[in-house]
């Protein structure tokens, strides 16, 4: 295992694993405004307002794992 | 496309100084932002017209935002807030125009909003709460917890700097290897996306520096 192979491997596990739990985070989130806005219609409008804020938030955890990812691939300290 | 995305793109020398594409892209920007309302409320009319009725809507649109979120009169903090807003979106939206790239999607431009955000926190603090309470601010709720409030202030500002950077980067990413792979018409809807991701960047970037700005004055909690 060179230092190359073992950043692909890290970039690959980061930027999967980063993908499962926003995804989990994102269905709970949108289940929740789902039904929040079927018991009050009126309401739809700062709900859905509050819920781009929110998933925003929770697509940057996403975010960070690629970043990190994208440092290893291109700006891996390791590699000279 | 650029080989690597944390790389400055650079496009000539100013002297010693490399000009990059990003900063040129905001000079181009900062031009468009100072002329239009310069342009619009140099003779700002009672009936206002179809354009001054719409800078007009979007900055009462922002302080009424701003007033939700510190719960009191929005206009000292409207000059920063509002285009810290503006500044984004534009940039945000530039990724939209051929030939051009989103300024924010390279990791100067989102560093240097956010150190703004960090000494603006700071600023206007002091000048309203006076030195010594503000700094008490960092002692609550015990003096134990000073160095996980410094931390915290750090790793804020660096998360604001990343999530900007990251979401614009990353989408500018998606619709380059779409392209490459599956040719020209499937990035469209992407690209379309793309505009909502950038407004809605920009909306959570003036929300949370509106949030910073309000915990250090005490208006709200964190």
């Amino acid at each position: 295992m060179t230092v190359e192979m073992l950043s692909i491997l890290g970039a690959t596990i980061a930027v999967s694993f980063g993908a499962i739990m926003p995804a989990f985070a994102e269905g709970r989130a949108i289940a929740a405004a789902m039904e929040a806005i079927a018991r009050q219609p009126e309401a739809a409008g700062t709900l859905t307002r509050t819920l781009f804020v929110g998933l925003a938030m929770i697509e940057t955890m996403a975010i960070y794992c690629l970043v990190i990812a994208l440092l290893l691939l291109y700006a891996n300290p390791f590699i000279g | 496309m650029n080989p690597s995305p944390l790389a400055p793109e650079i496009l000539f020398h100013l002297g010693p100084v490399p000009v990059s594409r990003a900063v040129l892209t905001t000079w181009c920007l900062m031009a468009v932002l100072v002329v239009v309302p310069w342009a619009v409320f140099r003779r700002p009319r009672v009936v206002a017209g179809p354009v001054q009725g719409a800078l007009e809507v979007l900055a009462e649109t922002i302080a009424a935002q701003v007033r939700e979120i510190l719960g009191r009169d929005p206009w000292p903090f409207m000059p920063i807030l509002a285009t810290l807003f503006l500044f984004i979106v534009t940039a945000n939206l530039t990724a939209a125009l051929p030939g051009a790239t989103a300024p924010t999607g390279h990791v100067e431009t989102p560093a240097a909003l956010a150190l703004v955000v960090f000494f603006s926190v700071h600023w206007f603090g002091i000048r309203d709460r006076g030195l010594r309470a503000y700094l008490s601010r960092y002692l609550e709720p015990t003096p134990l917890l000073l160095p996980l409030n410094v931390l915290g202030e750090i790793t804020r500002t660096f998360s604001l700097m990343i999530r900007l950077f990251g979401n614009m980067m990353s989408h500018e990413f998606v619709v380059a290897i779409l392209l490459y792979l599956a040719g020209f018409f499937l990035p469209v809807p992407f690209m379309a996306l793309g505009i909502l991701i950038g407004i809605v960047q920009a909306y959570i970037f003036t929300v949370l520096a509106a949030v910073y700005i309000g915990a250090g004055l005490g208006a709200i909690e964190t």
